[in-house]
């Protein structure tokens, strides 16, 4: 059985519907992303989990129960929230303490397990430190040994990394992946970085516009998104607008606008005449002098229209004849390969065929 | 630029000399050792010897002190439940409702309250209508003080008290309560300071019978300024003086603290 299971529920704000018809399952010890841009449902959803808003319908169980009308604090769920929500007027210790002073721990045994959990989050000497005098890491350690002391079944993290510096967040990124596989305890993120989601996740479900748009590892997720809205959300991606003319059991056969056709794997539940996208990881996109046509196959001619220098790799925009522009993401791996080509040069661009996806548009 | 700045530091003494002057004049004159507010003479501590044996005044001293205490007492009470209330229920009518009568004159509200009063519940006035007055127009001023320390907070406290396991009444009295408390101590101190001076209400509320200490001094002058008026003011506003800057203290500076943080 699953640990939390979401059935149908939905959420309206007046006119706006906020959460809808979403259904999903965690299982025990998984670290699961809600992913998506603002405005999608996500806090939402996990404001439903934590019991600090109520499903208009549908039904939120926790090992087969329906906790969705069980007030916050009778769940055996804790948050950890973007402004870290500190008590301002208690010390790190008290705050840490607080969640097993509420569930009417022994003192004896509240001191010890505080001081263990201060310990474990490496803030042992701030025990008597009140939440201004600490920097932001701290605060969020501190925020974190809070949600994990009395060992919720779930832990639910709200944007927990977004006020951190880019160093300080990937620093944080690690601890909290050996922390969840310390604890044991399952994770529920809500984030709208897909680096974050992408990093940390072993499952992310992506949200848009109040539904679940796919739920998968973060390798199918970024490798085989589901969609349009996916594939141009999780990363830099080329999509080439394109028309099925054949399908076959063996042979899918596009129409890309401008640049001809090209043959895929059939995949199911496409007919012939669909519409859709042609997508393409740049990283994908192999780019050449010009010279070298002849020994490229599925090549299309170009000239390099910009290109941005970002020291490990450099991203090339590409103008073909037919006028569609491609970015291509070439690493500059090996010394003095910065710069390959230089703007207006003209260039051939190809990729593996089987790295071309078609994402068929439903109406 | 320096031409500007003494402009403006005038201005300000000018503005300051005309606030305190008259205050001062009466501390000073209350040492004086003249029936007359005409002439320095010498010092004295006479008049407050006088006042301290005048029964009448002490009779409306202990009963200003009553009705301050009663009614700080309720205003705060109500005062934080109204602020907590406008805060959480965010409708706009309710934040109205509790701060018209702090800018409606007190003169309408004293006609309407002795109306009230009098003629729906037919109470005999005295120290009692009094006090149900007072704390009319204070618990405004102490929902507003309440809620903009509210305002200045964040709401996920409240929330990951409750996710952390605290029923709302364990919220309330662990989190919100403490949180709070120098709001609700200035807005204490704050009815305590208006309700002791207020004239124009008490006077309409107050019946017949009670001396009220504003209105013992409004009658003590209609036959003389003596000092004694000047002593008892001297000591009323000292006590006023004192309320005002622990209030001041209380609030502003613990809500500057919490802006670093």
């Amino acid at each position: 059985m699953a640990l939390l299971e979401l059935r149908n529920v939905i959420r309206r704000f007046g006119d706006f519907t906020a959460v809808d018809n979403v259904s999903l399952s965690i299982q025990a010890g998984e670290f699961f992303t809600l992913l998506g841009p603002s405005g999608c449902g996500k806090t939402t959803l996990l404001r439903m989990i934590a019991g600090f808003d109520v499903p208009d319908s549908g039904q939120i169980l926790l090992d087969g129960q329906d906790i969705a009308n069980t007030p916050p604090e009778k769940r055996p769920i804790h948050t950890v929230f973007q402004s870290y929500a500190l008590f301002p007027h208690m010390t790190v210790a008290d705050n840490v303490a607080f969640p097993l002073k509420m569930s009417k721990v022994a003192p004896a045994e509240i001191k010890k397990r505080m001081e263990k959990a201060l310990e474990e989050v490496q803030l042992s000497r701030f025990t008597h430190r009140f939440p201004h005098e600490l920097s932001g890491g701290q605060k969020q350690r501190v925020a974190f040994a809070r949600g994990l002391i009395n060992r919720p079944r779930l832990l639910l993290m709200d944007e927990p990394l977004g006020a951190l510096d880019a160093k300080l967040r990937e620093d944080m990124q690690r601890e909290l992946i050996n922390l969840q596989k310390e604890v044991g305890i399952t994770f529920i993120f809500v984030t709208h970085s897909q680096d974050e989601a992408l990093a940390l996740s072993q499952r992310i479900a992506v949200m848009n516009l109040g539904n679940i748009e796919q739920i998968g590892t973060p390798s199918a997720i970024y490798g085989t998104p589901a969609n349009r809205f996916i594939a141009d959300f999780i990363g830099k991606i080329n999509l080439m607008e394109a028309r099925v003319t054949q399908i076959s059991n063996t042979a899918m056969t596009l129409e890309i606008n401008g640049l001809g056709t090209t043959v895929l794997p059939p995949k199911k539940e496409i007919q012939a005449g669909d519409q859709g996208v042609i997508a393409i990881r740049p990283e994908q996109v192999a780019v050449h002098a010009l010279a070298k046509q002849a020994e490229i196959p599925h090549a299309h001619t170009g000239k390099v229209l910009d290109f941005l220098y970002v020291g490990d790799v450099t991203t090339y925009v590409i103008e073909l004849d037919s006028g569609i522009q491609i970015e291509a993401l070439l690493a500059n791996s090996s010394p003095g390969r910065a710069r390959f080509f230089e703007v207006d040069d003209p260039v051939i661009v190809s990729w593996p065929q089987e790295a071309a996806q078609f994402l068929v548009d439903r109406p | 630029m320096k031409h500007t700045n003494l402009t403006l530091w005038l201005a300000a003494s000018l503005v300051y000399i005309f606030l305190y002057i008259p205050l001062v004049i009466v501390v000073v004159y209350s040492f004086n050792d003249s029936r007359l507010n005409a002439e320095w003479v010498g010092f004295t501590l006479d008049w407050y010897y006088k006042l301290f044996n005048n029964q009448e005044m002490l009779l409306a001293a202990r009963n200003s002190l009553i009705i301050a205490v009663s009614a700080s007492l309720l205003a705060t009470i109500l005062g934080t439940m109204a602020g907590l209330a406008i805060h959480r229920y965010r409708i706009k009518v309710l934040p109205f409702l509790a701060f018209a009568p702090i800018a409606m004159p007190e003169i309408l509200l004293g006609v309407s309250l002795l109306l009230f009063f009098l003629q729906v519940l037919n109470l005999t006035l005295g120290l009692v209508s009094i006090i149900i007055a007072h704390t009319t127009f204070c618990v405004g001023f102490v929902a507003i003080i309440v809620r903009a320390r509210l305002q200045g907070m964040d709401d996920s406290i409240f929330e990951a008290a409750r996710d952390l396991g605290a029923t709302p009444w364990q919220t309330f009295r662990l989190i919100t309560l403490p949180l709070i408390m120098p709001a609700v101590i200035a807005g204490a101190l704050m009815s305590f300071t208006l309700s002791i001076d207020d004239f124009v209400i008490t006077f309409f509320t107050k019946g017949i019978g009670e001396p009220i200490l504003p209105i013992q001094i409004y009658t003590m002058i209609k036959i003389a300024v003596t000092p004694e008026v000047n002593a008892i003011s001297t000591l009323f506003m000292l006590l006023t003086l004192v309320l005002i800057i622990i209030a001041n203290r209380l609030d502003s500076g613990i809500l500057q603290g919490e802006k670093k943080s």
